[in-house]
């Protein structure tokens, strides 16, 4: 099964990043055989809905579980329409943050933020 | 890297004025322009160095290419924002353009596709201290991620720095909100007209919504006492610090002219704002301890 | 079908008295219209008060899937420039952050998509007194307030008499859409080097636009006026200096319009609707 995780560096130590939408690379494990690849994040250049894009990439790698800091209501949608479940990170590096989940350490991330204003043409 | 970020809601009522004195009396090491539709800071920051530029993409546009073009015109049919015209041949009006697609994909010819468009170019001073600010291009859209751009290169740039400080944008939309995430503490600058109390409520809201420490300042304030007065109450009602008064002071017209900060001259605004930025650094340290 | 004669005043940044300007022109001519374009952030109703005769929805098209017909192929997803589409189990639209292009209802190999209308906003058209006034209110979370612009700028087409337009701030793709068809633009500019500033960059706008226009120095202090000099440097027509005044300051802050009030400087709007008159004959 595939997991994801926002990360600033292409790291397995690296730190999580804040931002859902507009981080710099998904980490994604796999728990069958624990191969790690990097993901560059796409998303990240769009103007608006780039958590959208995000979860709509993530959505189209098969991943079945992510864990992350915040995400918005936009990308919630996408993610609850694919099935995928999101888990609260824990302070730490990404690594830190799959072994927690391997231990069935996470909760259920519950806090959504509204999505922003879009950022088109004005 | 603690972030200020000073925001007003309404154009005109001396954000940048106030940013540039408290860059002044911080010494602060790491600042940033997110107005990027009119930015103004750089002129009170007076840098002598030459900043890097970067071109800014925004959303990419149409162009056709007139040798292909087979002049059927469905490309100006089924364009919703009345963006393409005919005289002699089709073109595209790149301001209108919205960058949709939709004229790239009904050509029979072939003629027409979506290319990066330069739509702004960003700006880093590096020598003494960061600074980071942008020049939105002329007609263009998209200035909410080209906020997020300055804001991306304060950061990379000034990681070890104790406190950035923001000159936000006016108004409540995107390039706002752009500037809101990430940052601890925002001071918002009133005026007391019926125009300014309105738009102070807007922005309040919606700095709320990202939990950042906010305070009030009134600049300006003895055009109207009364109103003046209504904004020291509705932020007393709603437990929001009003950090002091600003009078109007015809002696910083002249300082800002001269390219001079009102707290380098002896007068009236300028002793006001050394109060304010007392008041405000007192709560940021509150915020560390916390 | 009815001439009018369209007068925008801009400013390229905001709190430099384009309301001011308009509001009180508008008030101090016979029978004309006030358009309010700065649709997000609307304040020439504070003014004026109108009286609201007519009010209506503004709004645009976006599309609407039939599941029954929709396969799963994702081409609308993939077309969708914005991301205003998404595929989990089915498609999923984002209202807020559509474009209304029409272009995902093209690509749908299935014909699975229609479009619908949704609104945006409102116009609204009132009275006060030999004012009559014409302003838009953007839904908050909308993208751009062009649509409601066009609807105000319909609205006049056929009418008769002098227009005063308040535009909105700054020079994108909504001031644009506000002085395309302008007979004359007013620039309103501080003393101060970011009101000269953006003075020209606001000048700039309107010469790209091949507009004639002319000059309002307000706020006016004693000292070197950096807008003013840029004005004698490019040969632009000053058309009136309004000084700082207290007294003005209180009447503009508690919404009051300084010619319906005995404002000790009223000559000042007059003469320069005066000079407005002279120049769009």
């Amino acid at each position: 099964m595939r997991i994801t995780l926002p990360v600033n560096n292409k790291d397995i130590k690296s730190d999580i990043c804040p931002s859902f939408g507009r981080t710099p690379y998904f980490l994604i494990y796999d728990t069958d055989d624990k191969s790690i690849i990097f993901l560059d994040n796409l998303a990240a250049q769009s103007a608006g809905g780039a958590g959208i894009k995000a979860a709509q990439m993530l959505l189209d790698q098969s991943i079945k579980i992510i864990i992350a800091p915040r995400y918005g209501e936009n990308a919630a949608k996408v993610l609850l329409d694919g099935g995928i479940k999101v888990y609260k990170n824990v302070a730490g590096t990404a690594e830190k943050n799959i072994k927690a989940y391997e231990k069935n350490q996470l909760d259920i991330l519950a806090d959504i933020h509204p999505g922003f204003h879009n950022h088109g043409n004005k | 890297m603690k972030q200020l970020l000073i925001l007003s809601g309404k154009g005109g009522t001396g954000k940048t004025t106030i940013a540039g004195a408290f860059i002044k009396l911080h010494d602060a090491k790491a600042y940033a322009d997110c107005d990027v539709d009119a930015p103004n800071l750089h002129l009170i920051t007076r840098h002598k160095d030459m900043p890097t530029k970067k071109d800014y993409y925004g959303l990419p546009k149409a162009y056709i290419d007139a040798n292909l073009c087979m002049g059927c015109g469905l490309c100006q049919q089924s364009c919703r924002f009345g963006a393409i015209s005919y005289k002699d041949i089709y073109f595209v009006n790149i301001n209108a353009c919205e960058g949709c697609g939709v004229c790239e994909y009904i050509c029979p010819a072939h003629a027409v596709s979506l290319k990066e468009t330069p739509a702004g170019e960003l700006f880093l001073y590096k020598n003494e201290s960061v600074f980071s600010t942008a020049k939105l291009k002329m007609g263009s859209g998209t200035s909410g991620k080209l906020v997020a751009e300055v804001k991306k290169q304060l950061i990379e740039n000034a990681k070890e720095v104790d406190l950035a400080i923001i000159d936000g944008s006016p108004g409540i939309g995107c390039p706002v909100i752009a500037s809101l995430s990430g940052v601890d503490m925002s001071l918002i600058v009133a005026e007391p007209s019926v125009s300014g109390i309105s738009d102070m409520e807007r922005i309040i809201k919606t700095a709320r919504f990202f939990g950042t420490k906010i305070a009030v300042c009134i600049n300006k304030y003895d055009i109207n006492f009364l109103n003046t007065e209504k904004i020291e109450a509705f932020c007393a009602d709603n437990n929001i610090s009003c950090v002091g008064r600003i009078p109007y002071d015809s002696a910083a017209v002249s300082a800002i002219n001269r390219g001079e900060s009102i707290v380098e001259i002896d007068c009236a605004s300028g002793n006001a704002v050394k109060t304010v930025y007392g008041r405000v650094v007192e709560i940021l340290q509150k915020e560390i301890v916390l | 079908m009815g001439t009018n004669k369209k007068i925008v005043v801009l400013s390229g940044k905001g709190g430099t008295g384009k309301t001011l300007v308009s509001v009180n022109l508008a008030a101090a001519d016979f029978d004309s219209y006030y358009l309010d374009c700065d649709v997000e952030e609307p304040n020439g109703h504070l003014y004026f008060k109108p009286q609201i005769l007519e009010e209506k929805n503004v709004s645009v098209l976006i599309p609407n899937v039939n599941n029954d017909l929709c396969i799963g192929c994702k081409k609308c997803v993939n077309f969708c420039q914005f991301n205003a589409l998404a595929f989990g189990k089915k498609v999923i639209l984002f209202k807020e952050i559509c474009h209304s292009c029409g272009g995902c209802a093209l690509v749908c190999p299935a014909h699975a998509i229609t479009e619908i209308e949704k609104t945006v906003g409102i116009v609204n058209i009132g009275i006060s007194e030999n004012v009559k006034t014409v302003g838009g209110i953007m839904n908050t979370g909308e993208a751009s307030g062009i649509p409601i612009i066009k609807n105000i700028l319909e609205y006049i087409k056929d009418k008769s008499g002098n227009v005063y337009i308040d535009c909105p701030p700054g020079s994108a793709c909504i001031v644009m859409e506000s002085i395309k068809d302008a007979d004359y633009c007013i620039l309103v500019a501080e003393p101060t080097i970011f009101g000269a500033h953006n003075l020209e960059m606001v000048y700039e706008l309107v010469k790209l636009f091949n507009k004639p226009c002319g000059v309002v120095l307000n706020k006016c202090t004693e000292g070197l006026n950096p807008s003013e000099e840029f004005c004698k440097e490019n040969n632009i027509e000053i058309l009136v200096q309004i000084p700082y005044d207290a007294e003005l300051g209180e009447l503009n802050s508690n919404g009051k319009i300084a010619v319906r009030e005995n404002y000790k400087n009223n000559e000042l709007f007059y003469s320069l609707l005066n000079k407005v008159k002279e120049v769009i004959k």
